[in-house]
């Protein structure tokens, strides 16, 4: 699937839907709970269950990464899958909170 | 990207909680500031308006318009709802075809302007109350704009910044914990919607879930009643502001603010002895100094808490003098000091603070962008960056004196001058010079009561700093000029002081 920063996803299998922040220019294999996602507005989801491994959930507001940064997700939705590319999953981007300025 | 990513998941996460109101209850949650966010977005696309102008004090109508001209697709231009007639006539012909938001002065004078449609604040407010809620339709386009901010004009004409919503959800998801705060958090906004970290206070806090309670006029009594009646545990406030609350609190000895847990400044050069006496008179409260330009989507370095303890307990002068620092940049940006050439400086060295990352927009309405083409942003601020990577902002380039071929920091000479404990507010200017190209003219404000001689000012600073950087001339004066958010304003004082009649001394 190609993305585009701002593009949405929704996961086929939980509650999961994403924003993208920051999407690589090539096609990608983008999954929740295991199977591939998709556009927020198909409303033909079979259902079903995230996959074993794939199964450690999502947490609103928290941005999912690769390991090279290329790929951006913003949980807009939490669910019970896990985000990943193909079979790697991503990871939560770590961020030292910062003080409160304006 | 879109602002109203920001609203919708507020909303859908935390709909119930107060969004702007008191702690009383009155005022509205998020849920509520998302649908009427929706229909203003309605009334706005059912106009022929390409901007949406907003000319008022801070009240629920302007997080309303800000949300609803994003979710419409539509640039958001709050203007200073204090220019003349004229000036406001200029650049409401300047945005038309646009809706305004306005006070009824605002409105009146915007009475003929062509393609400029005024409403007043509570007929914006009804439009927004009842209706159909449009769909969740806004556009996604990172690129699209999102808020034109005309940056205050203190030298020329205004110009308007351009943020792109890219610009500001990056800063928002890079420096914001999303529903960071408790729900018994409040931050108290009195800074100008016109102003960078009055629209940049709003999406915070949306997203952080803190609810906001605005005050409209500034005046440091109000400040400290309503900080005490609304519970506030957070608020940003410019120098001048700071200022005067220290003066109010000196006046109410017994009074504290106990709920305040963080106390934010920035906007200008904050006088080291104003945010040493504010120390001092919040002892519980965690300090933190926020450098940032409206380019740059509010906020690039921060001076934290644990900095300001740092820096006051320090016996060492290197470690004390970051009181007056501007911290450390943001993780997701880069900062770097250049030379004329666009030469990195090495640590110690002043030069021209610039900046880079995905908040930074750099771009002016009708005039393009100013950064590099590797996405460089030179700011026009003098500074230099410590060992340690803390950064000193030294003010405006423009500003700079330069003596004898020696550049100068009217900061370091102002700093020099408010160390004494007499002199109230200082600022140091260049005149034009025959032998010198120019010369250095310290204004000072002494305190009430206070007289002291033109040499003793003059011996003060040389013992601080050296020979070529003591003022030349001495003018006392009354007040200095300040715009209303707080920066001085070197252009009316440089005014001021060629009708002045310098004596020697």
């Amino acid at each position: 699937m190609e993305l585009r920063a701002g593009s949405r996803l929704k996961s086929a299998v939980c509650d999961t839907e994403v924003i993208a922040v920051k999407a690589p220019a090539e096609d990608i294999d983008i999954r929740c709970g295991g199977a591939p996602m998709t556009e927020p507005t198909n409303s033909e989801v079979e259902g079903g269950t995230p996959a074993e491994g794939a199964d450690g959930g999502t947490l609103m507001g928290k941005r999912y990464v690769d390991p090279e940064e290329t790929l951006e997700l913003l949980c807009t939705k939490p669910g019970a899958g896990s985000l990943g590319i193909g079979d790697t999953l991503l990871e939560i981007k770590e961020s030292k909170p910062l003080p409160a300025s304006d | 990207m879109n602002l109203m990513m920001l609203l919708e998941m507020a909303s859908s996460a935390f709909g119930d909680r107060v969004a702007i109101g008191s702690k009383d209850g009155s005022g509205v949650s998020y849920t509520t500031l998302y649908e009427n966010s929706g229909r203003a977005a309605q009334f706005f696309r059912n106009s022929s308006a390409e901007k949406i102008a907003f000319l008022d004090t801070s009240s629920i109508a302007l997080p309303t318009a800000l949300f609803g001209s994003a979710w419409a697709g539509l640039p958001f231009v709050p203007l200073n709802y204090r220019l003349t007639g004229e000036e406001i006539r200029e650049l409401g012909s300047e945005i038309a075809p646009a809706i305004g938001v306005a006070n009824i002065s605002m409105k009146d004078a915007l009475e003929g302007v062509p393609e400029f449609e005024a409403i007043e604040r509570e007929d914006f407010l009804l439009q927004t109350r009842n209706g159909e809620l449009p769909d969740a339709d806004w556009g996604m386009d990172p690129d699209e704009i999102a808020i034109l901010l005309f940056t205050s004009g203190t030298t020329g004409a205004p110009k308007a910044a351009v943020l792109r919503h890219s610009h500001l959800v990056s800063y928002i998801l890079g420096s914001v914990e999303f529903m960071g705060a408790g729900d018994e958090e409040a931050t108290l906004v009195s800074v100008p919607p016109y102003h960078v970290a009055g629209m940049a206070a709003l999406c915070s806090s949306v997203y952080a879930g803190r609810r906001i309670v605005q005050l409209p006029n500034f005046d440091a009594a109000s400040w400290v009643d309503t900080a005490i009646k609304e519970s506030v545990t957070h608020a940003m406030v410019v120098p001048t502001m700071l200022s005067r609350i220290v003066d109010e609190l000196e006046k109410r000895p017994g009074v504290s603010i106990d709920s305040l847990r963080s106390l934010s400044y920035g906007g200008g050069k904050m006088p080291r002895p104003v945010i040493e006496k504010a120390l001092h008179l919040f002892p519980n409260t965690n300090f933190v100094n926020a450098y940032g330009l409206t380019e740059t989507s509010s906020t690039i370095s921060v001076l934290g808490p644990e900095d300001h303890r740092n820096a006051l307990e320090s016996q060492e002068e290197p470690i004390r003098r970051r009181l007056s620092s501007a911290g450390k940049p943001l993780p997701n940006l880069e900062v770097s000091i250049r030379d004329e050439e666009g030469k990195v400086l090495e640590a110690g060295t002043s030069g021209e603070i610039w900046v880079r990352g995905e908040q930074v927009s750099g771009e002016y309405l009708g005039h393009g962008t100013k950064l590099t083409d590797d996405g460089w942003f030179p700011t026009n601020d003098g500074g230099f960056l410590d060992e340690e990577g803390y950064l000193f902002v030294e003010g405006r380039i423009d500003d700079i004196i330069i003596r004898g071929g020696e550049n100068i920091s009217p900061g370091e000479i102002e700093e020099a001058l408010l160390a004494h404990p007499e002199i109230r507010d200082a600022a140091a200017i260049g005149m034009p010079d025959t032998q010198w190209g120019e010369i250095i003219v310290a204004v000072i404000v002494l305190s009430d009561g206070s007289d002291i001689p033109v040499d003793e000012v003059k011996v003060f600073v040389k013992d601080q700093l050296r020979s070529s950087r003591t003022p030349d001339h001495v003018v006392t004066m009354d007040e200095l000029p300040y715009n209303e958010t707080g920066k001085l304003l070197r252009r009316v004082l440089r005014e001021n002081l060629s009708g002045f009649s310098i004596n020697e001394g």
